[in-house]
């Protein structure tokens, strides 16, 4: 009889799995299923929505499966029904193309409003914090131009505030993600791509770099920090006093390929970001540039479209500056 | 001269890596040196080229690609257990990173391009003809030079391991990681240039059979009456012809940056890596579904024999299979859903991928319609068949669920990506691969694989998977991402971490018994002399096993679906055993070493383009022309198997 128990016993498995995790999940580990933010919280709907939606599919699948396998076996003494020549039903079929379809669909629906959904701050009428990222290898910066400071590896946000991410990467491409806070978005060289996040209540939560990115890939973790709006005016108020100023030599050092803690910077150098996007690839996409600076609220960056060639001499990108055609590229670009 | 020769050492087989390298070249030394030493011993090198590096048998053929995806799936696996050993617990020393990132990329890239797509050719090639009524495929050279580019192709790829260094950007290898600025070394050239010499046959390969079913069916066997493994291949075929150019093309100008210097995909200069990761994808998405529809071919095929009974809506069927195949191009952009595309652009691909499941669905639901009411024995082309079930379904249920596209961006990067696409790739690949090879294993080599130990390597091996990637979805949901070689305590990752670890040494388990089955059974296996020892549905099952090289005698005339299962109930067999007066001289291509030749010249310029040495990769290419040439002024290719001959064979078969 052993035979026969096949498909029961890869059903049972895989059952004991699924549920295993369903159960599990309730654990604080499992981060992506402890949303400590709004945006979180929809991609978690939209999870538990497709888990059961997939489960009304899969639950007869497994059951028939094993039905079928115990029932028509073959043995002499069987006395179930054999049709070997049956092997058309058209009403069965309407069934299982009919059944995916509206699954499909129901599912299509949400997934489409919850895409839409997520272009959008979580909270239209409270002020938007921006905080720019560039991903290095193998660390993250972070820019806060509203409030003119900068970090390495951890990054601190005010609680029910909805945060604008600016993504981009002066490295290859790498994704960043916060699974408790929302979804993650990749940050890519020469791109300026946007992410909206929001933390609900105080907290420590793990972020990381999805996207591989060479030797120092595993250790580009970083913390995300929500506090009270009054511990974050701290914060800065104290970076400001006691931290040191990131330069543009010390950005070039950042820049070199190594693993390095946590740090603070109480200023950094005016329009870095844009200037990282321009110089590696952005110039070539002015209609992104001009929207990004449109949208970060950098009034010294935002009505200089020629004032960009000149600022990337100086710039990071200064390094590119002394290839032939360089700066001559940069000021068609922006003439546009 | 030592310094130069330890220069050379350094350089060349990384000498200075240190003693997992020194066992590796001593290994594959040792292994040179045996099978070097076997063949002259035996005086078997006339028997070699003669029989199979010569040969345009697509029979043969096709065993030789089984071979080296057996071969491959080894290689394969042990780059996964050496990755599982190192992720057993957090903060492991047994692998460096340089060293898990190489070997996460041969593990990926060998597993699809060297093992599954090898392992599909070999059942087209095995299978196809006879399923067909035919003698060969449409273009049996061209069958040779295809094997032979793949095989190059993968020994390029395979020494990179211990010759310059294995590339280490990822099996996608994304631009600006694999551009020279961030990737230096020989390793991504290996990558590309191998792929691309196999690229290219695959790509004649699929036109190649495209042509075989289109144009050299029996008379008779009009599309409809095709078997479902067939119309699979159609399928595949189809897909083939349209995917790999665009493989071709970002593996071209990828190459192009990283030898002379573009700027198609770097940072600078207007270069723009989402390019590549797009042509990669229009490539990449439609390759599993190529990988993917042969298995499901096979798994038709194995319900049907094994239940006794037609398959069920046959028609809907092959319109799965066509539907999948075209839905296949449109779904690409979920492999970035995060790369920042508009909210509409993702809302569309998320909808397409999701749809993909409905014609795989209504498969999985005729497959359980074809047992009901049967009378199902449980072989192990079965046994492999019935697993496959649950496990892809699960596999497509978290599939769909990755399908949604904000959903998408929790699990994308992370585990339970990784257990999804383990999911369906092994529980349908690879379990319909090893259903194929037992099923049709006895037509190859005339004897059955032994079924006592073929269950153990089965339980090993499933028991293994769950045990192995159920843990990843958890890890998923937990945070853990893809490509880490190493990873904190403190994020409760390392127990589920171990039990993966568990399960993938069990799965390796699974495969050394089916390598001990193998052996077993060469000797011991259970001989096959009826030619059918499944009670088979299809024309193949019709013939002796193995087959006669002209594989029919007399080609038959097809009446029905399941032409040789109808013949069988109304006891008409008799028929398609051939009778002296309908004999014919037979029509066959000659055999050719240039092939291979020309697989070994590829060979050499690969190698060329690699390290920069151009003066190589000029004369290998001028020697690929020359072979080129050479065919284009060659009358003399085909020969006629005399009547007498034909007699003779088919009356030692007792056939006449």
């Amino acid at each position: 009889m052993k035979r026969t128990q096949l498909p029961k016993s890869n059903r049972v498995l895989a059952l004991a799995a699924l549920t295993a995790l369903l159960v599990s999940g309730c654990g604080p580990e499992y981060l992506v299923l402890n949303p400590a933010g709004p945006v979180a919280r929809e991609e978690l709907h939209l999870i538990e929505l497709s888990t059961v939606l997939v489960l009304i599919v899969i639950i007869p699948v497994l059951a028939l499966l094993a039905y079928i396998v115990w029932r028509y076996r073959d043995k002499p003494d069987n006395k179930a029904p054999y049709t070997p020549k049956w092997s058309e039903s058209k009403a069965l079929e309407v069934v299982w193309w009919g059944i995916p379809v509206v699954i499909v669909a129901v599912l299509g629906y949400y997934t489409g409003k919850s895409t839409f959904n997520l272009t959008e701050p979580p909270q239209k009428d409270v002020q938007p914090l921006t905080v720019q990222v560039t991903s290095l290898n193998w660390k993250w910066l972070f820019q806060y131009p509203g409030q003119n400071v900068a970090t390495v590896n951890y990054v601190e946000i005010p609680v029910g505030v909805p945060i604008q991410f600016e993504l981009t990467a002066d490295a290859p491409m790498n994704s960043f993600w916060v699974p408790e806070l929302g979804g993650q978005e990749y940050t890519m060289p020469g791109m300026a791509m946007r992410l909206w996040l929001e933390a609900d209540k105080p907290g420590t939560y793990y972020g990381s770099g999805a996207n591989f990115t060479g030797k120092g890939f595993a250790h580009m973790n970083f913390t995300v920090k929500a506090v009270s709006q009054d511990e974050f005016d701290q914060w800065v108020k104290q970076i400001k006093s006691n931290s040191p100023a990131l330069t543009m030599t010390g950005y070039e050092q950042l820049k070199q390929p190594s693993v390095v803690g946590t740090m603070s910077y109480s200023s950094y150098p005016p329009g870095l970001f844009h200037d990282v996007v321009w110089a590696d690839g952005g110039r070539y996409m002015p209609d992104m540039m001009n929207d990004m600076t449109g949208m970060q609220g950098q009034t010294a960056d935002a009505a200089k479209p020629n004032g960009a060639a000149t600022d990337t001499a100086k710039s990071p990108a200064g390094d590119t500056s002394s290839m032939p055609g360089m700066q001559m590229d940069g000021g068609q670009s922006a003439g546009h | 001269m030592p310094d130069a020769l330890r220069q050379f050492a350094d350089t060349y087989l990384m000498w200075q890596e240190g003693p997992m390298i020194w066992i590796s070249d001593v290994l594959i030394l040792l292994t040179s040196i045996g099978i070097v030493a076997t063949l002259t011993y035996f005086k078997k090198w006339k028997w070699l080229w003669r029989e199979w590096l010569t040969t345009v048998d697509h029979k043969k053929i096709g065993i030789m690609y089984l071979i080296a995806a057996l071969l491959m799936m080894f290689r394969g696996g042990a780059d996964g257990l050496l990755m599982r050993t190192q992720l057993a617990a957090p903060g492991m020393h047994f692998l460096d990173a340089e060293h898990y990132d190489q070997i996460f990329t041969t593990h990926g890239t060998i597993m699809i391009l060297f093992m599954a797509m090898p392992f599909i050719f070999a059942m087209f090639n095995i299978v196809v003809p006879l399923q067909i009524g035919a003698r060969d495929v449409a273009f049996p050279y061209l069958n040779a030079i295809s094997f032979w580019l793949f095989f190059f192709g993968a020994l390029l790829f395979n020494i990179s391991f211990v010759f310059g260094g294995s590339p280490d950007a990822g099996w996608f290898s994304y631009p600006p990681l694999s551009e020279l600025q961030f990737d230096p070394g020989p390793g991504e050239n290996f990558y590309l240039l191998a792929l691309q010499i196999s690229g290219i046959g695959s790509i004649a390969t699929g036109i190649n059979f495209l042509a075989t079913i289109l144009k050299m069916r029996a008379p008779g066997m009009t599309l409809m009456r095709m078997p479902l493994f067939t119309w699979s291949v159609v399928a595949a075929c189809i897909v083939i012809i349209f995917a790999f150019p665009a493989l071709t093309v970002a593996l071209a100008l990828l190459m192009l940056d990283r030898i002379v210097g573009t700027h198609f995909f770097t940072i600078l200069h207007g270069g723009n890596p989402m390019m590549y990761i797009n042509l990669f994808w229009v490539w990449g998405h439609p390759e599993v579904y190529i990988v993917v529809l042969p298995a499901f071919g096979i798994f038709s095929e194995v319900v049907a024999t094994f239940s006794r009974k037609r398959v069920f809506g046959y028609s809907s069927m092959v319109a799965s299979l066509i539907l999948i195949s075209v839905i296949s191009y449109f779904v690409w952009a979920h492999h970035f859903f995060t790369m920042g595309a508009g909210a509409d652009v993702n809302t569309f691909f998320a909808v397409a991928s999701m749809a993909v499941g409905i014609p795989t669905g209504v498969k999985v639901f005729n497959w359980l319609f074809t047992m009901y009411r049967g009378r199902i024995r449980l072989n192990l082309p079965m046994l492999w068949t019935i697993a496959f079930v649950p496990c892809f379904a699960l596999g497509g249920a978290t599939g769909i669920m990755l399908a949604a596209a904000p959903a998408d961006y929790q699990y994308h990067n992370s585990y339970f990506l990784i257990a999804h696409f383990h999911q369906v790739l092994i529980g349908g690949v690879v379990f319909g691969m090893l259903a194929g090879m037992y099923y049709w294993w006895p037509k190859m080599f005339g004897f059955k694989l032994d079924e006592r130990i073929g269950r153990w390597a089965f339980w090993f091996f499933n028991i293994g998977f769950y045990v192995c990637f159920m843990p990843q979805y958890a890890l998923g949901f937990m945070g853990m991402q893809r490509r880490m070689y190493t990873y904190p305590a403190d994020m409760g990752w390392g127990t589920l971490n171990f039990i993966s670890t568990v399960g993938a040494y069990l799965m390796g388990i699974g495969f050394v018994l089916i390598v001990a089955q193998v052996l077993y059974s060469i000797k011991y296996g259970e001989r096959d002399l009826t030619g059918d020892p499944w009670d088979g549905r299809t024309l193949e099952w019709s013939l002796p096993s193995p087959v006669p090289h002209y594989n029919f005698a007399v080609i038959p005339t097809v009446t029905d679906r399941d032409y040789w299962w109808k013949l069988k109930e109304e006891g008409r067999t008799d028929e398609l055993k051939p009778k002296p007066e309908d004999i014919q001289p037979i029509h066959m291509p000659k055999n050719s070493g240039r092939p291979f030749i020309m697989g070994v010249l590829f060979f050499v310029a690969g190698l060329g383009f690699v390290f920069n040495w151009y003066v190589l990769a000029v004369l290998g290419l001028l020697g690929v022309v020359v072979t080129l040439l050479a065919r284009s002024f060659e009358y003399d290719d085909e020969y006629y198997i005399q009547p007498e001959e034909v007699e003779h064979v088919e009356a030692a078969l007792g056939r006449l």
